[in-house]
């Protein structure tokens, strides 16, 4: 068996906050392969945070803990600052939920896709220019030539998206983290984005990490699922077997949700026990 | 979640707010310069409200005999060019220093909030008349407007006041406008649209509580300048008159004696200068603690 | 018979002097009692409708009736008392320096309806939240609570109508459960009739009686929740919008 792309084992992050600490997240483990990994939960769940103390870029008040955080053979706690800054792009990406926060607004989509892929890689402009052409015509935007010339701004949420995709991607990632990526969209045009993703982490053969409060999406987009909840990692299954979890948290996640193919009266409403904050883990 | 047990909350409308004080009150408490501000401001307030008990000599009496005299025993701050006790008249002319600076910002701050209100809510023609007036008093340099108005008055310490809240609200309306057209278009303020509402009671009962923290804050940082106006203009002999002992007329008669004696110069100006920063921490702490969006 | 509450004939909503039009033409009716549903992506115009009927925006070409009649220029407090509106962000609709007494106590003063303690208990038993919860401030409270509070300020006026503008899109799965039972509970109790705008369709679906589809401010077509369902559709964006919303676990 080769080696695991990235190893959590035991990850706390505690928050202090001027009146008191809160336990974000709480002995979170999991090893991540060459696969597709969807980490589900509720708002507070501490889905988020696991993936930016992967990223180390925790706010400043958090306090990370772990008996391991790795990323190949690179211990991630250890890591200097410097070390951080050369993995963060080029060995691990992020995708974020919106990408009008995270594209500069006043330099054109190419020459930024084009600069990611200069900041990695020592190549003349024109070159990094080819790249990137060829990189958004392989998130199938139409005219690269032209969405290259434009500003963020021009363009819709979905091609943003797709845009900042392309621009996480090039430098070859091998492990992608994406929060919450389609949520800001529509549900037609979640597909379209979902789709590029999943040619592109085939493609390059990066291991992908989809955080998301979407148990459908999840299901349908990833091989393996982490449910979590209040900091906790309630189950761990494949994703084709999320119909059959076994945890009462999932389950009662799953039918909180409105079904097309089932209608009710009235939602089931998920009763919350204490021992899932603290009790002992399947 | 920030949200609480039911049985564990307040009880009554009073207990709400008071928890909502400690909390604010706390929120300023750890902010370090602030109370430093605020200390500084509780000794010059003390020392301006409780000046009669704690002067040493009469103001106004003279005694050339022991002019310019430097820090002694009888004279802590030394004396002024007619032999006046310094440490006496400063504690009297900070009475003058913030009777002015208060009285032009309870007299600015409602002007330009209700300005910047009705601009920002009516918009239109209504917000382009306001703004323009704002803007023509906005171009003129504070000192210069303030020096034309008790030019044209004559000068008076409540001239002076009237002159530099003048200078003052044209600011505050532009931050009350700002504030009213962001909060207008939020969801809270369309629903007490949709209970009916007159434009008048949201103003007041709605936008206003949104906006008044922050007109707070600036008013406070405003002092500084306020304090320095008023300096200015006594400086220039447009303020208070002598003999009156405002901080700036004091060091205006000081400043021929400068380079030989020092000190009458120095003690009005470091005067000026503390209760300026004083001001200027607390209104940065306030802009902290008060601003929603810090919440 | 029929009886129908609202009604909207050629409905036509521009922006910017008629540079942008973002309904075009739009016509439903809906009955007493009934739950009727606006769906489309972003865009699409359907909250734009809702604002326009609720009567925060009244520049609006064709006509919206009320009980049969239509709906003036300037509003009545007794039109705003007739229709109510919910919000979408839970956040962003709650006054952040105002305590819920005094969220629930100004439209009953301003509606002159007096009465004041007794509707404000009355309507936070009926919105599952105690008396308790009074003194609290937006802040003290979480997502699912303020939206209670919300559509508590919506019902203490006793509206006719609920006009409902995502009312759950902000929240978790497992509180969406807990304001949709809510919501279908109060309509149940109340007889109120609702106007829902979404972009979920299983939402729209779960409380909705008929559903009008939606896409570059026209309605597309009318649909039943059961056709919906059955995928008994006739317009090809309906399918495309209905094969992207369809679930992926299968229990």
């Amino acid at each position: 068996m080769t080696d695991p792309v990235l190893t959590v084992e035991n990850l706390n992050i505690h928050f202090h906050g001027s009146a008191r600490t809160t336990h974000a997240v709480r002995g979170v483990s999991f090893t991540l392969g060459h696969e597709k990994l969807g980490i589900v939960g509720e708002s507070g769940s501490g889905k988020s945070q696991t993936g930016r103390a992967i990223m180390r870029l925790s706010p400043p008040s958090a306090r990370i803990t772990a008996d391991a955080l790795r990323f190949g053979r690179t211990n991630l706690l250890a890591a200097s600052e410097k070390q951080m800054r050369a993995i963060r792009g080029s060995e691990i990406a992020m995708i974020l939920q919106d990408p009008k926060f995270s594209l500069n607004p006043l330099m054109t989509v190419g020459k930024q896709i084009a600069e990611a892929y200069r900041t990695h890689h020592r190549v003349s402009k024109a070159e990094a220019k080819e790249r990137a052409l060829a990189m958004l015509e392989s998130v199938h935007i139409r005219d690269p030539k032209r969405v290259y010339d434009i500003l963020p701004h021009e363009v819709s949420g979905g091609m943003g998206q797709r845009i900042m995709i392309a621009m996480m991607l090039i430098p070859e990632p091998k492990l992608i983290i994406a929060d919450e990526p389609t949520s800001a969209l529509d549900v037609t045009v979640r597909r379209q984005v979902l789709s590029v993703l999943d040619e592109l982490v085939d493609r390059t053969g990066a291991s992908l990490i989809f955080i998301s409060h979407d148990l459908n999406l999840v299901a349908d987009f990833c091989d393996r699922v982490l449910v979590m909840y209040a900091g906790r990692v309630m189950e761990d299954l494949p994703a084709r077997d999320l119909g059959r979890a076994n945890h009462p948290y999932t389950r009662a996640l799953l039918e909180s949700l409105p079904r097309l193919d089932q209608p009710r009266a009235e939602l089931p409403v998920i009763r919350r026990d204490d021992t899932w904050r603290t009790g002992a883990l399947a | 979640m920030t949200a609480i047990p039911a049985t564990l909350g307040p009880r009554t409308p009073a207990e709400a707010r008071m928890q909502q004080l400690r909390i604010t009150v706390s929120k300023l408490r750890r902010n370090g310069s602030a109370m430093l501000g605020l200390i500084l401001l509780v000794i010059i307030f003390g020392a301006a409200i409780f000046a009669p008990w704690l002067s040493t000599h009469d103001i106004y009496a003279q005694d050339l005999t022991n002019r310019l005299a430097r820090p002694s025993a009888a004279n802590w701050l030394g004396t002024d060019e007619l032999g006046r006790d310094i440490y006496s008249r400063l504690l009297h002319g900070g009475r003058i220093t913030l009777y002015i600076a208060c009285l032009t910002a309870v007299i600015s701050a409602p002007i330009g909030l209700v300005v910047g209100m009705v601009s920002g809510w009516f918009g239109g023609w209504v917000d382009v008349v306001l703004m323009r007036v704002t803007e023509i008093f906005l171009a003129f340099p504070s000192l210069i407007l303030a020096l034309a108005f008790v030019a044209a008055l004559g000068p008076s310490i409540e001239n002076a006041i009237i002159a530099i809240s003048l200078a003052t609200w044209p600011p505050i309306a532009r931050l009350a406008r700002a504030e009213t057209m962001m909060v207008r278009r939020s969801d809270y303020i369309a629903a007490v649209r949709l209970q009916g509402a007159s434009a008048w009671r949201i103003m007041v009962g709605h936008i206003a509580p949104m906006c008044v923290p922050s007109v707070i804050a600036r008013v406070t940082l405003n002092m500084a300048s306020i304090i320095l106006s008023a300096a200015g203009l006594g400086f220039l002999g447009l303020g208070a008159q002598p003999p009156s002992p405002e901080w700036g007329a004091m060091l205006s008669s000081a400043r021929q004696f400068i380079l030989s004696n020092g000190h009458v110069a120095a003690a009005p100006g470091i005067a000026i200068l503390i209760t300026s920063i004083a001001f200027n921490l607390v209104g940065d702490g306030l802009r902290d603690v008060l601003d929603p969006r810090h919440d | 018979m029929r009886d129908t509450v609202l009604e909207a004939v050629d409905l036509t909503i521009s922006f910017n002097d008629g540079a942008v039009t973002a309904v075009k033409g739009a016509k439903f009716r809906i009955e007493r009692g009934e739950s009727y549903g606006l769906i489309g992506e972003s865009g699409c115009g359907k909250s734009t409708i809702l604002r326009a009927v609720a009567g925060l925006n009244t520049d609006y070409d064709g006509s919206i009736l009320f009980e049969g009649r239509e709906l003036p220029e300037r509003r009545r407090k007794e039109h705003f008392r007739a229709m109510q509106m919910v919000f979408q962000d839970p956040y962003g609709s709650l006054h952040p320096r105002k305590m819920v007494q005094a969220v629930l106590a100004e439209p009953v003063r301003l509606m002159g309806l007096g009465d004041e303690q007794r509707r404000i208990d009355e309507v936070l038993r009926n919105v599952g939240l105690g008396p308790e919860f009074r003194f609290r401030y937006p802040h003290e409270l979480s997502g699912g609570q303020r939206q209670r509070i919300a559509i508590a300020r919506a019902l203490i006026v006793e509206p006719k109508v609920l006009l409902l503008d995502e009312p759950t899109s902000a929240l978790d799965v497992s509180v969406q459960a807990e304001i949709l039972n809510l919501l279908t509970r109060l309509r149940r109790e109340l007889g109120l009739t609702y106007l829902m705008v979404s972009h979920d369709i299983a939402v729209i679906a779960h409380m909705c009686d008929r559903v009008a589809i939606m896409q570059h401010g026209r309605i597309l077509e009318e649909i039943t929740a059961p056709d919906v369902r059955a995928g008994r559709v006739a317009e090809d964006y309906t399918r495309e919008f209905l094969a992207a919303s369809a679930p992926a676990i299968t229990a």
